[in-house]
């Protein structure tokens, strides 16, 4: 067991601690995983299951049912564009197309240089402020078209 | 004029009240220090008399949520704040964590006085990211400031699934598990997280209650449109309107004053087409509608519902069969898959949509669609599946014409509808499971 792991597995009982019941604690080990390994690879799900005695399997079944897990690899930066119905009746649909023009990507594919993914999503909870486009987790609400260029060259500079 | 009138969001009218010094000086937590010398069962009653009812979208009347737990179980006694907010349109509870966080932390502090609980768990949203950041600090803040009493606040991030809303969904989410939906009974005030009696609110619920303990239960009851109605709703106003944002009003005001007054309009000189008054699940009103005031007993006589309070605004450019669509391709997507009505149904209600937007639909198949719905409706364990049978059926009662229309020769938008190229997301998990389990 390397060092890396060896701190994931310490973090995890921290957050083990905090529940009555262990298993509790899948949802933010697997969240934590994703975090070191930037996806939920099979080393990842296997650290989790060590770290909390449950099996690999387990781990992957619960990861299989969130939209948030990634069971495959993904760009150093995620795009997140939310295409629900709020969104949509202010231009989702363009906001989303200047991303796949800008990135070469369609929704659902990361970039040849392993740098950018891009995907939709559904209603990401700033309807009144659509389109709603997640970087990195962090919200950007509005989003035109027309501010897509920048977003994108905001990325390629690694800011 | 309807004006704004800050319950929930008091104090924070000007700027979000994210200090607990800040949050102290505009009457903070001195809710907590009068609840604290009250009976719980007195707690419990100021709860019941103020009328509050659950503001998560199904208007069950709080205090006697909390008179149903179990007693004497010699089981622990669990909160459980519902901050999974994912009913598309609905953006009001992020409001309430992003402005006024200590109060919601106030308020499970009240509320598990009055039940007797010493663990509370708050499930928010795992892509609420920012305002997780803002509620971990506050908590640091309120434990800081010796507030807690001996009760343990635990922050526990969702990871991305809308059936989460669902309480019982939660629960096993919150247990560990994937989240589908228990059957019931036994009811969570039986046998709730890890089979003990539990509490589920809703945050704005719960960021009531300090205001309740505060002003009094007959003050609080005042407020709004007494008995049914009482109290403030935070409305999410979205869609085709100038202002969109939340807006904290008392309940009774109508749709007009807030689309019009309030929101400014509709952009762009165009015409009203449609509302939904209470997240996507809620059946739609028509334009000849707005007049109706925002309570329940209104919108239920309206035929349709408060529901999350979420009010989505449609002009004229929009497609009802594209609205239908993409509104059913949301809730296959998130249906969890556990019972066959609703997993089944809302694929079928896909591919109709499909074929009646694209033209090739029979003139049988809008009644099979409306079947469809019909033997969703009422059939599933949880309200998933009747969150999508019940707006489509509404679409189609209310725009009956423009469903007859692509019936007959395709989408009579042409191309211009507003949701034209309504894409639903991408399967995140398609995936080749054979190569990624591990050895």
């Amino acid at each position: 067991m390397n060092a890396q792991e060896k701190t994931l597995y310490d973090e995890i009982q921290e957050i083990r601690a905090l529940y009555p019941v262990s298993r509790s604690a899948t949802l933010p080990a697997l969240r934590l995983a994703q975090e070191r390994y930037g996806w939920l690879s099979p080393d990842a799900f296997r650290s989790v299951a060590d770290a909390l005695d449950e099996t690999p399997a387990y781990c992957m079944s619960v990861a299989s049912f969130y939209d948030m897990y990634h069971l495959k690899p993904v760009g150093r930066h995620l795009v997140e564009v939310c295409t629900n119905v709020s969104c949509a009746l202010v231009g989702a649909q363009q906001v989303l197309e200047a991303f796949q023009s800008e990135l070469g990507v369609h929704a659902g594919e990361t970039t040849e240089d392993g740098e950018v993914t891009l995907r939709t999503v559904e209603c990401a909870g700033g309807c009144g402020w659509g389109t709603v486009v997640a970087v990195d987790h962090r919200y950007r609400e509005p989003v035109r078209a027309e501010d897509v260029p920048a977003i994108v060259e905001e990325l390629r500079r690694g800011r | 004029m309807a004006a704004e009138q800050f319950v929930v969001l008091a104090g924070a009218e000007e700027h979000a009240l994210t200090k607990l010094a800040d949050y102290r000086e505009a009457g903070g937590f001195e809710a907590l220090a009068k609840a604290r010398l009250m009976e719980p069962a007195q707690v419990v009653q100021e709860i019941l008399d103020s009328g509050l009812r659950g503001r998560g979208g199904a208007f069950f009347p709080t205090g006697r949520k909390a008179s149903f737990l179990a007693k004497g179980t010699g089981k622990p006694t669990y909160l459980v704040v519902n901050a999974d907010e994912s009913e598309p349109g609905t953006f009001k509870d992020r409001e309430i964590m992003f402005r006024v966080p200590h109060r919601l932390i106030e308020g499970c502090l009240i509320t598990a006085h009055a039940i007797e609980c010493e663990r509370v768990f708050i499930y928010i949203r795992g892509e609420y990211l920012t305002e997780f950041e803002i509620l971990r600090a506050a908590l640091e803040e309120v434990r800081g400031a010796d507030l807690l009493g001996g009760v343990t606040v635990v922050l526990h991030r969702g990871a991305g699934a809308y059936i989460c809303g669902e309480e019982t969904a939660l629960l096993e989410s919150l247990e560990g598990k994937r989240g589908q939906p228990r059957t019931k009974p036994p009811f969570p005030a039986i046998a709730g997280l890890y089979a003990s009696p539990s509490l589920i609110n809703n945050v704005e619920t719960i960021a009531t209650v300090p205001k309740i303990v505060e002003l009094g239960a007959k003050e609080y009851a005042k407020i709004g449109v007494p008995p049914d109605s009482s109290g403030t709703r935070v409305f999410s106003l979205s869609g085709n309107v100038v202002n969109g944002g939340n807006y904290e009003l008392p309940m009774g005001v109508t749709l007009r004053e807030l689309i019009y007054d309030l929101g400014g309009g509709i952009p762009g000189g165009r015409q009203l087409k449609a509302v939904i008054p209470g997240g996507s699940s809620v059946p739609v009103l028509t334009a000849d509608q707005i007049d109706v005031p925002l309570d329940a007993h209104s919108m239920a006589e309206a035929g349709s519902m408060l529901g999350s309070g979420a009010i989505i605004v449609m002009d004229d450019r929009c497609c009802m069969v594209q609205l239908g669509l993409r509104v059913a391709q949301f809730y296959m997507h998130e249906s969890c898959g556990k019972c066959t009505p609703c997993r089944e149904g809302t694929r079928w209600m896909v591919q109709i949509l499909e074929a009646i937007e694209a033209g090739t639909a029979s003139e049988g198949e809008l009644e099979l669609l409306l079947d469809v719905c019909d033997r969703i409706l009422g059939k599933c364990l949880c309200p998933l599946g009747d969150a999508a049978a019940m707006p489509v059926a509404s679409y189609i009662d209310k725009f009956r014409i423009e469903f007859q229309e692509h019936l007959e020769s395709g989408c009579p938008m042409r191309g211009e509808s507003t949701l034209e190229h309504v894409l639903a997301p991408v399967d995140q998990h398609t995936h080749d499971p054979v190569a990624e389990v591990p050895a």
